[in-house]
């Protein structure tokens, strides 16, 4: 097994976890915006983990047919963050997003653009909350769509390597009563994930400051 | 007059942050941290806080149900539920549930609003 070029501290993981939560939260509200209705999100679970595991994870899944919705993003921190979900839920999200009852021609034609607006809300909500909350801007293209198996998705640069790592988030949502499982894949470059690790113990710092002397007791 | 004041949250960060916020309004005030509901459950009954802030989505329990059954349990406690998930359903079930709803992250305005409000409603029910 390789060793980690870069590992975070139980903490600057905490804090990571925090952020992506507050991301998707932030999502959730927009999404419920979309699909009028309440959207129903799991606590998201964060893992550095390589490009091989997270094929593997991945592979898991009940179906090998998977659907991307995939953005690349450029300022302090470079990378590309995908929204990755089996195919057989696309429909299932395109109903919800569409809404009322649509044929089958309107939702292989309205697929592309529904996966693309649904990713672009998650997406956006979790590298926006971010950036704001790290004080960084970050430009982020528009979404691709593209369909696939594990591997497909991590072919693009960033290019992998023996020392590369994904930031892979897993997330849970139930629209209209179905669970939509869904994950989120953040593929930084090393020296995007040492700026984040940076950025990651400034907030710490900055939250800290003030309390780590109080007087409190810590499960 | 010191208040005793317990913060619910998985994230150690998110307890920190709310911790500030707190000590910015209340620096002489008591603060306890639970990371789950059961920990929140124990600290009520040992230490009977005046107010409990605590987070939506947490793993297992989630803040709403714990908050109903925390204000079943004493409905004297002040309970606010703090979450970015600001989805209409969430805060209607959060304020069903006797808690108030604070956005996250929760800013020094926010939390004063929600201490001024809750010693308002005291005054005029006489607790």
């Amino acid at each position: 097994m390789d060793a980690p070029s870069i590992g975070l501290t139980e903490l600057e993981l905490d804090a990571l976890t925090e952020l992506v939560n507050l991301g998707v939260s932030n999502a959730a509200f927009s999404l419920r915006e979309m699909v009028k209705e309440e959207v129903i999100l799991s606590v998201p679970k964060v893992s550095l983990v390589s490009c091989d595991e997270a094929i593997s994870i991945l592979g898991e899944q009940a179906t090998r047919r998977l659907v991307a919705v995939q953005q690349n993003f450029d300022g302090a921190i470079n990378g590309r963050a995908l929204l990755i979900f089996p195919e057989v839920n696309s429909l299932e999200l395109v109903r919800a997003v569409v809404g009322g009852a649509p044929s089958l021609e309107d939702i292989a034609e309205l697929e592309q653009e529904a996966l693309a607006e649904t990713g672009n809300v998650l997406l956006n909500g979790c590298l926006g909350t971010i950036a704001n909350i790290l004080n960084r801007t970050l430009k982020i293209s528009l979404p691709e769509v593209i369909y696939g198996e594990s591997g497909d998705f991590f072919k693009e640069p960033p290019p992998r390597s023996a020392s590369d790592r994904v930031l892979f988030v897993y997330i849970n949502f139930a629209l209209r009563g179905g669970d939509l499982k869904g994950y989120i894949a953040m593929l930084l470059d090393i020296p995007s994930l040492r700026t984040l690790q940076q950025l990651l113990k400034e907030l710490i710092e900055n939250i800290a400051g003030q309390t780590s002397i109080s007087k409190t007791h810590v499960d | 007059m010191v208040k005793k004041v317990l913060i619910v949250d998985d994230s150690k960060l998110a307890r920190m942050g709310v911790i500030r916020a707190l000590k910015a309004l209340h620096p002489d005030w008591e603060t306890e941290e639970a990371s789950n509901a059961e920990d929140a459950f124990a600290n009520v009954k040992a230490n009977l806080p005046d107010f409990i802030l605590m987070d939506y989505n947490m793993p297992g329990k989630d803040g709403i149900t714990l908050a109903a059954e925390l204000r079943e349990f004493d409905s004297s406690i002040c309970v606010a539920v703090i979450s970015a998930n600001h989805q209409v359903e969430v805060v209607n079930r959060a304020q069903a549930a006797g808690a108030a709803f604070l956005p996250k992250p929760l800013t020094e305005k926010a939390l004063a609003g929600f201490f001024e409000t809750t010693a308002q409603q005291r005054n005029a029910t006489g607790k």
